[in-house]
């Protein structure tokens, strides 16, 4: 669906985007992850047709987006940074704009997309309302409605959910969820729990570059905690729980940190079954037992700092 | 190019969902009207025709259609909407040239309201029409290289101030050109040099429609200036 091959931006001297490759098939939501300025947006307005790469090719549904830059942009729906709208415009007017400039003439069909955008983005209490009078979170579906008003194969969305609040997001996350099994979807967001949420593949950018291009679960493998263990035991000093999970072969490390103790397996293996058999057959007290919470925080922390 | 049609209707009912719209025709038609009058002494001249009129024109759009034009591509850039705009399946130079469409159009209409005055001239004596006519379209022609120029000058700039400010800039230097004010100030230089430079005015080449002429190198100075800036505009948004 979209294929994007070794992508080079610069402005002046500033590599923006240096060297990015990947694809993304249809069916895929794919996450860009990435810090403020690593290069996202500019990839995502590339691909949109919007900025001009300085070299480097990309094929949304086989077609070059340099030599038939209008073609591709029928396929894209495009949620921009921030959803700008044109604020004195009415939801209903907006649409209809779109609609017409997306070859929508025949009044029936016109309505008829306007309709199913505004019952998916539940937009119809404010059909008639001037869109700079909604709320931020209006406005953004008022963003989402055009982009999908066409029902594009091709999907990119820049920050969709950023600045709503947790309802919202929900709501947001609801929608694109819904349209995914037939679309090839594009998103960034420096909200990793919503890659979990949300994604089947994350592509990591950092300084313009890709340093990773997995599911959201094999990035979690890379948490130094994965698979880790967080345990308490009563009655018994605590070097001698140290000792005897140490000595166990599944295991690399034991710490002991605000009275918890940290174990580590050796290949983040799980090691439930084997500390808690080793805790049992000692007959000592455990007073907490648990998996090591871990997130995409650390591992986005490693990879991009 | 079909898709020129609905951004030049978003564009020119755009004009009227603000009250600014209704405030500067109705600021436009007392101040040509007014200019006419009383700078012009309309009546004093006791000449059925609108020469008076059409003389302070270039000098009245450097202002208002650099108002008209200040933000047609600078609140699109500044609110962000151009990259909404030019993501669509629409051609830059579609983009542009609907945008530009609808300013002329607008101010077209600016234009054609002020027929009172030509009612005035009908009333109160016996006025040679052709000049009038020709005196209209040569207005409206140059009212579109006004608006091209501002087309470009919003282009470069997120800021209407800006843009405003190069937009009379620019006008002003061509309308200036042709002034006899300026062309006398430059008589020290070979006199050649001064037909050249006063060649690149609006004034030049408005002054023969005024007289009731079509003359095929004016036409073609409007077009052309109206053409390359507003491929200045394209060339500009593309980077």
């Amino acid at each position: 669906m979209i294929e994007v091959k070794s992508l080079y931006k610069k402005y002046g001297s500033i590599d923006a985007v240096n060297g990015i490759s990947f694809k993304v098939n249809r069916g895929e939501i794919l996450g860009f992850l990435g810090p403020n300025g690593a290069g996202k947006s500019t990839t995502m307005k590339m691909i949109t047709g919007f900025v001009r790469p300085s070299s480097g090719t990309i094929l949304v549904e086989g077609q070059d987006v340099q030599e038939h830059p209008v073609g591709i942009k029928e396929k894209i729906g495009y949620l921009p940074e921030n959803g700008p709208v044109y604020g004195e415009m009415t939801v209903q007017e907006f649409l209809r704009f779109i609609a017409e400039i997306r070859g929508f003439r025949d009044p029936m069909e016109k309505e008829e997309k306007i309709d199913r955008v505004c019952d998916l983005c539940r937009l119809n209490s404010v059909r008639h309302q001037s869109i700079e009078t909604l709320s931020k979170g209006f406005k953004q579906r008022v963003g989402f409605a055009q982009a999908v008003l066409h029902d594009p194969p091709v999907l990119i969305m820049d920050e969709p959910t950023d600045g709503l609040d947790p309802n919202q997001k929900k709501e947001v996350r609801k929608i694109i969820k819904a349209m995914a099994q037939d679309k090839a979807i594009i998103l960034s967001t420096h909200i990793l729990e919503e890659v979990g949420a949300l994604c089947s593949r994350v592509i990591i950018i950092a300084k313009g570059a890709l340093i990773a291009d997995e599911s959201p679960e094999s990035l979690l493998e890379r948490n130094r905690r994965f698979n880790a263990l967080r345990i308490q035991v009563d009655g018994v000093d605590n070097k001698t729980v140290r000792n005897a999970l140490r000595d166990l072969p599944e295991v690399s490390a034991v710490t002991l940190n605000d009275n918890y103790f940290e174990i580590f397996p050796k290949n983040k293996r799980a090691i439930e079954a084997l500390v808690l058999k080793t805790l049992r057959d000692n007959n000592w007290l455990i007073t907490h037992f648990e998996k090591a919470p871990v997130g995409l925080d650390e591992v986005f922390w490693e990879l991009t700092a | 190019m079909k898709q020129i049609v609905p951004l030049f209707k978003r564009e020119f009912l755009g004009y009227f969902r603000s009250p600014i719209a209704y405030v500067f025709l109705i600021v436009f038609l007392v101040v040509s009207a007014g200019l006419t009058f009383y700078l012009g002494r309309f009546f004093e001249s006791r000449v059925a025709s609108l020469e008076t009129f059409f003389n302070l024109q270039p000098w009245i759009y450097t202002f208002f259609i650099a108002a008209v034009g200040m933000r047609l591509w600078s609140e699109e850039r500044r609110s962000g909407t151009w990259e909404l705009l030019l993501t669509l399946p629409i051609r830059t130079w579609e983009a542009v040239l609907g945008k530009f469409l609808a300013g002329w159009a607008f101010i077209a209409l600016g234009i054609a309201l002020t027929f009172p005055l030509l009612l005035t001239v009908a009333y109160l004596g016996n006025p040679d029409w052709g000049p009038l006519w020709t005196g209209y379209m040569g207005s409206m022609l140059m009212a579109g290289s006004f608006l091209a120029v501002c087309s470009f000058t919003s282009a470069i700039t997120k800021n209407q101030v800006i843009s405003f400010v190069i937009s009379v800039v620019i006008n002003l230097g061509l309308v200036f050109l042709g002034w006899s004010v300026f062309t006398e100030l430059m008589s020290f230089l070979p006199l050649s040099w001064v037909d050249g430079l006063s060649n690149f005015s609006y004034t030049t080449h408005f002054v023969s429609f005024t007289r009731g002429l079509i003359v095929f190198k004016d036409l073609i100075f409007f077009l052309s200036l109206t053409f390359f800036s507003l491929l200045l505009t394209v060339i500009v948004l593309e980077h």
